[in-house]
């Protein structure tokens, strides 16, 4: 009985010092990357990339609750985006000066986060009842629904209260002096430059706050039991519908988050960016930083954004460039033979030899 | 995973350390320094690409004319691909580079999120062909071409004035701010101009079949299909209207420019397409003839757009601007653009798209709005 209590406490330990190694990772870089930048060593290129690389991680760390812990392939993620960027953004600019700065980005951020965590309960619902491709599929066309749905919304606001129309801006009757805010097609302009890389950096620790917190709860274990063999976990009666949907909802909310954090980096937004390949682009960080691996998806988030900046002195061949070291790194991550060949490196080197022998010892 | 993790850790570092590079500006100070952005790749690369060479054009000649006050001058240019991100990504690159002014970005919604960043930084921007009207929302901001709002209201106007049709029929993109932006205006002026629209249809982006859009034109009895779309989708609905024995006039604005270099289109299906572009590689003056010369001598036989020509005055435009203004290379940005702020209210230039001014409180330009027709295979001024 006491031994079996003394394993558990190692790996709460374990996990604990897992746990603790990622927000060093992510607070180290910011150091690293405020030091570089008070010290006038960064482009601003790279400064500008800083925020879309905080975006790119949030969504890669939910998207990976969804497709790695509970093992559910969801290529909608750009929708959830997409809510919590207009909501937020609508927030902003409806607001406008009538809040101070940080209130009404916090506020902003609440807001996406919910709208797009209520969105993921509802979509949820009906579409964690299929499996597999179906559900691929389903998410799939929701993120294609949700921005063809957000593009022909025209929202204004007046004295009157807000104004709702779905066929063009003169429908909206305004009054004079009143604020259009959303306009269709061209979506939502003027919004208010909030986000910062500190605010990105605290919203990534957040995220990962609960997200990790979530995987190593009682609820994290449960949700992982549906995904494993979810006959096994429903006959120990867990409810594996509600479980599945937790995990979609956070997903969902925290997805919100980025969108948040991108609406409120760019003076423009509008739906195109929010199509699939965005859903596939997050999938992609997914899949290369290793399903299921929180720090791994975190750190290919950052080089694949980086990357095709880092690659403009190529000019017209970044893009043909970036492809091949997508294929290369995909091949050197995965494919059976590169991994066999990594193992035998690995054993050449003395010190990863003694580690490894001190671990079987144990 | 823990290797792999470490792998990606190690990648991770190395994109680090490149990114340690300073910025460094390669020009001394005695040159002055204009950017360009624009998609040079993707599906609005011809529009990009198009810029490029018409501002390339036009900075050579003035560096061989003796420069701007004296004072040679660099072009860098930087794709965006049509992507709000990634143009403010090619704005920052240019900025490490030394860029003093900005010619773009060529499309609106980069354009707007670009004018976001240039407005903070006090960066002088002049866009070619950003049409939107956000595109230019700070007081540093000027356009050459016509906006949205201007350019359906002059399409209505034109085809009202010229008696071209009654009943119209509307083509265009939802999903697509500059051409729900024209769309919007058209409609509103189309009432003004007694002609009527007997259908409006909608599609989203990345759509290779209209025939629902066609038909329902057809059955409305539509004698004009006014298309405010870009040149890849007006080519397909070309094609699927002569397939259906569809045969209405069409008219479309600037996004059409850019039709008759499609790989593989028969040209011939746009016989008699109308467009409202100010600039015909046809037209007859001595500018327009030796723009043309030089454009199709220096890119392989390639004929200039309106975007070239756009580009081509944007740079005369800054030249005279920069000229009124006194200003020399070793100002920062923001002086410069401080100067521009008044200069561009004092010039007029008479460029390929004709005699131009600038409205300083608004950025927007004076002239005259023009049309052509495509007439075996070519551009013919109406």
């Amino acid at each position: 009985m006491d031994k079996s209590l003394e394993i558990i406490r190692r790996m709460k330990n374990r996990t604990l010092k897992n746990h603790l190694i990622t927000y060093l990772i992510v607070i180290v870089f910011y150091v690293v990357i405020q030091v570089l930048i008070n010290t006038g060593n960064l482009s601003s290129l790279l400064t500008g990339l800083l925020v879309p690389i905080c975006v790119y991680v949030i969504a890669a760390i939910s998207l990976n609750l969804v497709v790695g812990i509970s093992g559910e392939l969801s290529l909608g993620h750009a929708g959830f985006m997409c809510i919590g960027a207009y909501t937020s953004a609508f927030f902003s600019n409806a607001v406008g000066d009538g809040l101070p700065e940080i209130p009404r980005f916090i506020l902003a951020i609440l807001i996406g986060a919910v709208c797009a965590g209520l969105f993921g309960v509802l979509i949820g619902i009906p579409v964690l009842r299929l499996k597999g491709d179906y559900l691929a599929i389903v998410t799939l066309a929701f993120g294609e629904i949700i921005k063809n749905l957000v593009n022909v919304v025209y929202m204004g606001i007046d004295s009157n209260g807000l104004h709702i129309s779905t066929t063009t801006a003169m429908d909206l009757h305004m009054e004079p002096g009143g604020k259009q805010i959303i306009k269709g097609a061209l979506g939502i302009s003027g919004t208010p430059r909030n986000s910062s890389f500190t605010a990105g950096i605290i919203l990534i620790l957040i995220t990962l706050f609960i997200v990790q917190n979530l995987i190593s709860s009682r609820s994290g274990r449960a949700i992982m039991a549906c995904r494993d063999n979810r006959i096994a976990a429903e006959s120990i009666g867990i409810p594996v519908t509600r479980f599945k949907l937790l995990a979609f909802a956070v997903s969902a909310a925290m997805a919100g988050v980025a969108g948040v954090l991108y609406s409120h980096n760019l003076a423009t937004l509008n739906t195109k960016k929010f199509d699939y390949n965005t859903s596939i682009l997050v999938l992609v960080f997914v899949v290369l930083g290793g399903i299921g691996n929180i720090r791994g998806s975190m750190i290919a988030a950052v080089i694949l954004t980086a990357l095709p900046e880092m690659l403009r002195f190529l000019s017209n061949y970044r893009m043909l460039i970036y492809a091949i070291v997508l294929i290369v790194m995909m091949l050197f991550n995965w494919a059976p033979a590169a991994r066999t060949w990594r193992e035998r490196m690995r054993e050449k080197l003395p010190f990863k030899k003694k580690a490894a022998a001190g671990k079987e010892e144990a | 995973m823990k290797k792999m993790t470490k792998a990606l850790s190690v990648a991770a570092a190395m994109a680090m350390a490149a990114s340690l590079m300073a910025p460094v500006s390669v020009f001394a100070d005695d040159v002055f320094v204009i950017g360009a952005i624009g998609p040079i790749t993707g599906a609005a690369g011809a529009y990009g690409t198009s810029v490029m060479n018409g501002a390339a054009i036009a900075v050579d000649e003035i560096n061989e004319a003796g420069g701007i006050n004296g004072y040679q001058v660099e072009l860098l240019t930087a794709d965006d691909t049509h992507d709000a991100e990634l143009a403010t990504h090619a704005y920052d690159d240019l900025k490490d580079q030394g860029m003093q002014l900005l010619l773009g970005t060529v499309t609106s919604a980069p354009c707007i999120a670009v004018e976001g960043l240039a407005v903070e930084d006090n960066m002088f921007l002049l866009t070619p062909s950003g049409t939107a009207v956000d595109c230019i929302f700070g007081e540093n901001a000027f356009r050459v071409c016509f906006s949205d709002p201007a350019q359906g209201t002059a399409s209505a106007q034109y085809i009202g004035e010229h008696g071209l049709a009654s009943k119209i029929a509307i083509i265009y993109d939802s999903s697509d701010p500059y051409s729900a932006g024209i769309t919007e205006y058209f409609m509103a002026e189309a009432e003004n101009q007694g002609l009527e629209i007997v259908s409006a249809e909608a599609f989203s982006d990345n759509r290779t079949d209209f025939s629902a859009q066609l038909n329902a034109a057809k059955d409305a009895g539509a004698e004009l299909v006014f298309l405010p779309i870009y040149y890849q989708e007006a080519a397909l609905i070309l094609q699927q209207a002569s397939d259906m024995g569809f045969a209405p006039s069409f008219f479309g604005c600037d996004g059409m420019d850019g039709i008759l270099g499609i790989e593989n289109f028969d040209t011939s299906l746009a016989e008699g397409l109308m467009m409202l572009t100010p600039f015909t590689p046809n037209a007859e003056d001595e500018m327009t003839q030796n723009f043309v010369k030089t454009y199709e001598e220096r890119f392989d036989g390639l004929v200039p757009i309106q975007f070239g020509a756009d580009a081509y005055d944007g740079i005369y435009a800054m030249k005279a601007a920069l000229e009124d203004a006194g200003a020399t290379p070793d100002m920062s940005a923001s002086e410069i653009c401080d100067l521009m702020k008044v200069s561009m209210g004092n010039i007029t230039i008479t460029g390929l798209t004709g005699e131009i001014s600038w409205d300083v409180a608004t950025g927007e330009p004076n002239k005259e709005p023009k049309a052509v027709v495509i007439e075996n295979g070519e551009y013919q001024p109406m």
